[in-house]
């Protein structure tokens, strides 16, 4: 089937939400992983921030990122046409 | 199916779950009066053990099913919630339940590497793969490879690969179903691994993905309960709220001040410098062990000589004798003895800091641990994202939408787990450090005598410079007790214990379940239905998977006997050669039309081999065979080899799909295809 332009429209801002998302996970995860002897000089709720992270800040963001992701897809589904109807 | 029966189908889960976590607590409760009334520790055990896999195979049973998509992806109707649980309980496995506190406990910040990575690794899945695979709808992980880029060579490699990681892990799990139901019940490890051998297959082979989703929904709440239930109690002891987990920074703050008391504790130099002594004379006799054998023998022979010629008293004289007794048989058996001792080394080091990350002694040891650490994550992180027991859930729920709201589920119930694990870590070495740490070895705490006298393996405490009092260096502890022991260190009654180790045996029966499916379905639909006898009908297909099922299992159980190596590495090498083989080729096939089969082919197998060589060159069980030894390359260990097999791998699929022709047409309206979930005609 001939894509439309609304299509390649829904695919190109899918490809901008992931690299959005990608580049947060990719900051809380290595670049906070490589300055985590660093970030241990910051105290945060009583925790060295370094610790904090990995122990529990990464995870909440990661929990947040997929959330943002489905959200922002079902709408976007909706919004160009290409969702599934109410079957889900 | 209609959107009005999906509806009623969810609101009956949410109906029959509800039951049957209100059954559960009246059953534990039950159990707690019993205990009460003198049930004994054994029985208690017993009881747990039976109930639980008696319920799972009633689920399977109950489930049993001979239809090729009921039995393949459950119907593909299993809410976004339900199948986020079954993921949760598919995940975590018996190294989650039982050994993640107890690595975050002995290495501190350093094994939070698998926190992170066993999270992260979730987005990964979320961004680049549920969503797609949903929309593909089929039934494995190689049926994808096999449409997107044609032909049985690339469909052969995936079933390699998967059949290959899926089987390193499972073997792992079913030891830890024989660890966990020996330890608990008494019964032999070969019996332990029979019984829940036989609750995983009446499970899976009755009733397929469907049972193997409804059983994985019900373990992960017993999983979940069990895991948090000592946690609570031991955060309410400590920090006087039943939230641990966001209060155990002050937890954290008193263990460094505690760290720093035991560092200069003078009794604790005492013990260190005894260990760092022997380590040092093991170290010089190993120099010249001939000599060093010789030397020690004359000596304790001169002794008993001299004491015996001046008249010494008896007990002298014994004393002497007996030493003289102990001293080692030869030369070899010596030299064995010194090599052990030499590994003292380690007892004699100061405590590390909890929360400090990449210990080390300069500043180039520091930066090795941290690309370890970063190693590490990197792996795991994508390894999750590319074993296929894993992905395979995503193709269970009713549509591409459920599937994304699933993942987000499934790594909610993820993490409430693994946002705990670090808590339970410091809170148990707190505890250790102010109720074991300058107790008497007449009066130790009631679980620390009990667990040293079960299993030394896990707790060995031994008065090395015979004060009379506990020196944090004279105690050793084995990972897996930290989890086990919590109920007891917290002060709970038995029945929590026994609760514990039920949720032990579900997550690793869990995980089993899916894995086993998963090998059984890549031989059964891949390998026979779609390459050997494409007619064959689907009541064939489906027995032929369940025979399959049963040897897989009795395969894994009579691997799992021969009790191979190191639990841990198996895990991490699973993961590095999954992310190394599936990942680019997957996540190419979705995001980039141009990559095609030959690229596909050569990629994947450059990948897997990349991954394969350097954990062949490196880790010392191959090494030792015979396998010419190599310097780690930047210094990472054998179990991140997926460092360098995934960008090789992604690279060369690339390169390749260039120099040789675009796929054809067909392919490239199935990857438009996955890429919407609803393509209407306009």
């Amino acid at each position: 089937m001939e894509l439309s332009q609304r299509h390649h429209e829904y695919w190109r801002k899918n490809l901008v939400i992931t690299a959005v998302l990608l580049s947060i996970w990719f900051v809380v995860t290595f670049v906070e992983g490589w300055y985590a002897r660093e970030l241990n000089a910051i105290t945060f709720l009583g925790f060295p921030l370094g610790f904090y992270m990995s122990a529990q800040g990464s995870l909440v963001i990661y929990v947040v990122i997929i959330w943002i992701y489905a959200n922002y897809m079902g709408k976007l589904d909706k919004e160009f046409d290409v969702d599934e109807g109410d079957l889900g | 199916m209609s959107a009005f029966s999906q509806k009623a189908f969810n609101t009956q889960l949410k109906k029959t779950y509800s039951w049957y976590v209100g059954g559960f607590l009246i059953f534990l409760v039950a159990l707690a009066i019993a205990e009460q009334m003198g049930l004994s520790k054994a029985w208690i055990g017993y009881v747990f053990l039976f109930a639980t896999v008696a319920l799972y195979a009633g689920i399977g049973i109950m489930s049993r099913t001979a239809e090729v998509s009921e039995y393949y992806v459950a119907g593909r109707r299993v809410p976004a919630l339900f199948n986020g649980m079954a993921t949760g309980a598919d995940w975590m496995s018996a190294a989650s339940f039982i050994g993640m506190a107890g690595t975050l406990f002995l290495s501190g910040f350093d094994g939070l590497a698998f926190v992170m990575g066993w999270t992260g690794g979730y987005c990964l899945v979320a961004l680049f793969l549920a969503p797609y695979l949903r929309k593909f709808g089929q039934f494995t992980i190689p049926d994808f490879l096999g449409a997107r880029y044609g032909g049985n060579i690339i469909r052969t490699i995936g079933i390699i690969a998967a059949i290959t990681c899926s089987f390193v892990y499972v073997v792992a799990q079913i030891y830890g179903v024989g660890l966990i139901t020996s330890r608990f019940t008494g019964l032999e490890f070969g019996i332990g691994v029979f019984v829940g051998l036989g609750g995983i297959l009446v499970c899976s082979m009755l009733g397929g993905m469907k049972a193997v989703t409804w059983t994985q929904v019900a373990q992960y709440i017993i999983l979940i309960i069990a895991y948090m239930t000592p946690v609570v109690w031991l955060g309410i002891k400590h920090t006087g709220i039943p939230v641990p987990q966001i209060a155990y920074g002050v937890t954290l703050q008193k263990v460094g001040e505690l760290e720093k008391k035991i560092n200069a504790d003078p009794k604790e130099l005492e013990v260190r410098k005894i260990f760092k002594d022997k380590a040092d004379a093991a170290n010089a006799s190993l120099k010249d062990p001939a000599k060093a054998y010789a030397d020690g023998k004359t000596k304790l022979e001169q002794n008993v000589a001299s004491l015996k010629a001046a008249n010494a008293p008896a007990d002298q004289v014994s004393a002497a004798e007996k030493a003289l007794d102990a001293y080692p048989k030869d030369e070899a058996a010596a030299k064995g003895q010194w090599t052990k001792e030499k590994g003292l080394t380690a007892r004699a080091a100061p405590v590390r800091a909890h929360a400090d990350p990449y210990p080390g002694k300069d500043e180039a040891a520091r930066y090795t641990a941290k690309l370890n650490f970063l190693g590490i994550v990197f792996c795991m992180m994508f390894g999750t994202a590319a074993l296929p027991h894993i992905l395979m859930r995503y193709y269970t729920t009713p549509s591409v939408q459920e599937a994304r709201v699933s993942v987000f589920w499934s790594l909610f119930f993820i993490f409430l787990l693994y946002f705990t694990a670090p808590c339970l870590a410091v809170l148990a070495k707190f505890d250790m450090f102010t109720n074991l740490v300058g107790s008497s070895f007449a009066s130790l705490p009631a679980w620390a005598a009990a667990w040293a006298k079960v299993d030394p393996s896990l707790l060995n405490i031994t008065d090395i410079n015979k004060d009379g009092i506990v020196q944090w260096a004279e105690v050793v502890i084995g990972g897996d007790l930290i989890v086990l022991a919590t109920p007891e260190i917290a002060g709970l009654p038995y029945v929590v214990s026994g609760l514990v180790a039920a949720g032990g045996l579900a997550a690793a029966l869990s995980t089993a379940d899916g894995l086993l499916l998963t090998i059984a379905n890549a031989l059964s639909h891949d390998l026979y239905y779609k390459m050997i006898d494409t007619n064959a009908s689907t009541a064939r297909r489906v027995t032929i998977s369940k025979a399959l099922l049963v040897v897989v299992a009795i395969t894994a159980a009579w691997v799992t006997s021969l009790k191979p190596g190191d639990i841990l590495f198996l895990v991490g090498a699973a993961f590095s050669l999954a992310a190394s083989a599936f990942f680019p080729p997957l996540v190419l096939g979705v995001f980039w039309k141009r990559a095609n089969k030959w690229g596909a082919i050569i990629g994947m197998s450059t990948g897997l081999a990349v991954c394969l060589y350097y954990m062949m060159r490196t880790y010392p069980f191959f090494t030792n065979m015979g396998v010419p030894k190599m310097d780690l390359w930047f210094g990472l260990n054998p179990i991140s080899a997926g460092v360098f097999g995934l960008p090789i791998g992604l690279l060369t699929i690339i390169i390749v799909s260039m120099l040789t022709p675009a796929p054809d047409k067909e392919t490239q309206e199935l990857v438009e295809h996955v890429r919407y979930p609803n393509l209407k005609p306009a």
